[in-house]
């Protein structure tokens, strides 16, 4: 049994089964005390489920999940001191904003004013409090979703676990509310265990990420790890935009691989263990890794011809047919040094890369 | 070109106006011919004096509201009383529908909690089950209820052999014969709006709750009634009212001291020693508080929509 007061949630072999189907395979992951931590995969990969079963809605199929060391997946939802926000807020309608938030403390025993007073100051804290007396249906979704999330921290749960509360906000809404959250997290030391889809909200807000498909974890780690790190072919695909290719490795040497690439194009890059000469394996290339030039400015630069230009803002992303072989999408930031090296469509190019590129994936 | 095309707009919305009047017509005298008609001659007949062997005398006369509130004594020649023989019926009569609404509540709204919680293709042969028994004529389940409750009856049988009781308890011609005759007859109208109101919550909302540490019954006290309660009103109202001027179950289940308003009413249409003025007048009477009952839970369900 874990004992360490720092670890918040210690999910250990957490299998979900509905009927023959198997939601959740087998997931073992720590949550640290006072962690920004991100549930990260497409829709369907079982996020909700794990959520749903940390706060007691789903029992386990097998396995156990403890809360700073005591098991709490024998217990009814309202014995675990964890608060959700729920994707559709769920807010209780026939109750005012006020009521709403204090609804928790009411529950734990306080009295009606103690419960109003600690409302108004969690309300206060999301910058709500002229709202109070609404319900909320006369609310924005913006606002709704705020008063979600204050009825959620009024209790001051152990953990607080979000299910992609932003996802039906507009962007600009979006952006600020991922700031405040944020903010909030570290205002109040809370643990967050945050569910989204969305791989760049998650870089952005988590002080790590579990990465999950098909109901598996796929990579745990921070942001900077997952997205520079990637340890597979659905991490490195999901996270960020790449050009995943298909190389043969021929040769490994001091910790070096030699890989070629459809058309013969040779690459060096850094071993990975289990990826040995002859296996034929993934490689990613992060596009704004990469840059071109007229002429190549190494032994392994890579001779293409320029297909297309893509203006994106504050990029702008060159596809490069490389000679004989496959398509790359190099990026370079709108500006004056990375204008300098975008050519027109036909032009004759080398595609360079920058030390640590290229990266060998397990499939 | 704009002036015209005002006109073409005014011609257009004639039409409309007129298919309306038209579409609407059939509405209006079934409203008119069924409903309003009745009530008018039921109005104007409360008003008149009675004719001995039924029927009535075109007199205008107060005697059939007098009657009702007023007790002149013998020969009609004393000060007025009051008169509490028939407010006393309406009295028990309001007692009794409403301890048939309390049962029918009970029961009904699990009932209904149940079947909005079945798997979503499950729910209409739930549904049938429910409404199955009232395929039957209200008369003959009012006489079945009387042979299962009657002292020789199964409910008795069943309960001296469980051992549970040594005595029949004697329920037929008590209050809580009626009751649960009443009961029995309108079940069906409590269950069905509570169940539409069940199936239309957000169960998400019971989670939300029991997240925020409400134990189960606070879940049911706090979120799920106070959600559905315009079904629980309506139910309410649909069992109450029927059962307020009902005969036949006070008739056939109760005695004496169970006569009910729709009872004394029937009484006074039936045979010769019928007064029509009066069983008029208590009509309206009944209708009156009815009418003031809906407004009053009208006028709550408004405000706390607001
Ligand atoms: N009650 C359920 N019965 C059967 N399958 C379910 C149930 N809930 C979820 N699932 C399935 O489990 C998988 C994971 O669902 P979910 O956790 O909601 O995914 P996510 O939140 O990542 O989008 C999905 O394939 C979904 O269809
Ligand atoms: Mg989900």
């Amino acid at each position: 049994m874990p004992q360490d007061r720092d670890i918040a949630i210690d999910v250990q072999g957490a299998v979900k089964r509905y009927g023959t189907f198997t939601a959740l395979k087998t997931i073992s992951l720590s949550i640290r005390d006072n962690e920004f931590f991100t549930l990260l995969g497409p829709s369907g990969c079982g996020k909700t489920t794990l959520l749903r079963m940390i706060a007691g809605f789903e029992d386990v199929t097998e396995g156990a999940i403890y809360l700073y060391g005591d098991e709490i997946d024998t217990l009814p939802p309202h014995k675990r001191p964890v608060n959700t926000v729920f994707q559709n807020y769920a807010l209780f309608p026939h109750m005012s904003v006020l009521d709403n938030v204090g609804f928790g403390l009411e529950m734990l025993g306080k009295s009606k004013a103690e419960a109003r007073a600690r409302a108004g100051e969690v309300l206060e804290m999301v910058q709500l409090s002229q709202f109070a007396a609404r319900k909320p249906s006369q609310l924005s979704g913006g606002q709704q979703q705020r008063v979600a999330l204050a009825r959620a921290l009024a209790p001051r749960p152990k953990v607080l676990l979000l299910d992609e509360p932003l996802s039906a906000l507009d962007l600009k809404l979006r952006k600020a509310m991922q700031v405040e959250l944020k903010h909030l997290q570290r205002e109040t030391g809370i643990t967050f265990i945050f569910v989204t889809h969305d791989q760049e909200e998650a870089l952005t807000m988590s002080d790590r990420i579990a990465v999950m498909s098909a109901g598996e974890l796929q990579q745990l780690g921070e942001a900077r790890e997952i997205y520079e790190h990637p340890r597979n072919v659905f991490v490195a695909d999901f996270i960020g935009d790449t050009n995943l290719m298909e190389v043969t490795v021929d040769a490994v040497s001091n910790g070096r691989a030699q890989c070629h690439l459809g058309g013969g194009h040779r690459l060096t890059c850094d071993a990975v263990d289990g990826i040995g000469p002859g296996a034929k394996v993934h490689m990613s290339l992060r596009p704004e890794r990469l840059f071109l030039s007229a002429d190549p400015v190494a032994d392994e630069s890579l001779k293409g011809r320029v297909r297309e230009m893509i203006y994106i803002g504050t990029d702008i992303a060159t596809i490069v047919d490389l000679d004989g072989g496959p398509q790359f999408t190099v990026r370079s930031s709108n500006s004056s040094r990375g204008n300098a090296r975008i050519f027109e469509p036909g032009t004759e190019v080398a595609v360079n890369m920058e030390q640590g590129a290229a990266r060998l994936l397990i499939d | 070109m704009a002036g015209g095309g005002a006109t073409g707009g005014t011609v257009q919305s004639e039409t409309y106006r007129e298919a309306r009047t038209l579409l609407l017509l059939p509405a209006w005298v079934t409203l008119g011919l069924l409903t309003l008609a009745p009530l008018m001659i039921m109005l104007v007949y409360s008003f008149l004096t009675k004719e001995f062997r039924g029927g009535v005398i075109w007199e205008f006369s107060l005697d059939a509201y007098d009657q009702f509130f007023f007790d002149r004594g013998l020969f009609g020649d004393e000060p007025p009383k009051i008169e509490w023989t028939y407010i006393g019926i309406f009295w028990r009569s309001i007692w009794q529908a409403g301890a048939a609404t309390i049962l029918s509540l009970l029961i009904g709204f699990p009932t209904a909690y149940f079947i909005a919680t079945r798997p979503e293709g499950q729910r209409a042969f739930w549904v049938f089950l429910v409404t199955i028994p009232y395929w039957v004529n209200l008369l003959i389940r009012t006489v079945s209820m009387k042979f299962l409750l009657r002292d020789e009856g199964p409910l008795n049988d069943g309960l001296i052999g469980l051992g549970v009781i040594a005595e029949p308890l004697g329920i037929v011609n008590t209050n809580l014969a009626v009751q649960l005759g009443l009961f029995y007859s309108y079940l069906p109208f409590m269950v069905l709006p509570i169940y539409a109101a069940v199936e239309r919550y957000n169960f998400a909302l019971s989670e939300a709750a029991s997240d925020l540490y409400a134990p189960r019954w606070a879940v049911l006290r706090r979120i799920v009634i106070p959600s559905v309660k315009p079904g629980i009103i309506a139910g309410c109202i649909l069992v109450f009212v029927p059962s307020l001027g009902s005969f036949l179950a006070p008739d056939l289940l109760g005695g004496a001291k169970t006569f009910m308003i729709g009872s004394l009413i029937e009484e006074q249409f039936k045979g010769n020693a019928g007064n029509w003025p009066f069983g008029a007048a208590a009509s309206m009477i009944l209708l009156t508080m009815v009418l003031i009952l809906l407004l009053v839970s009208a006028r709550q369900s408004r405000k706390e929509a607001v």
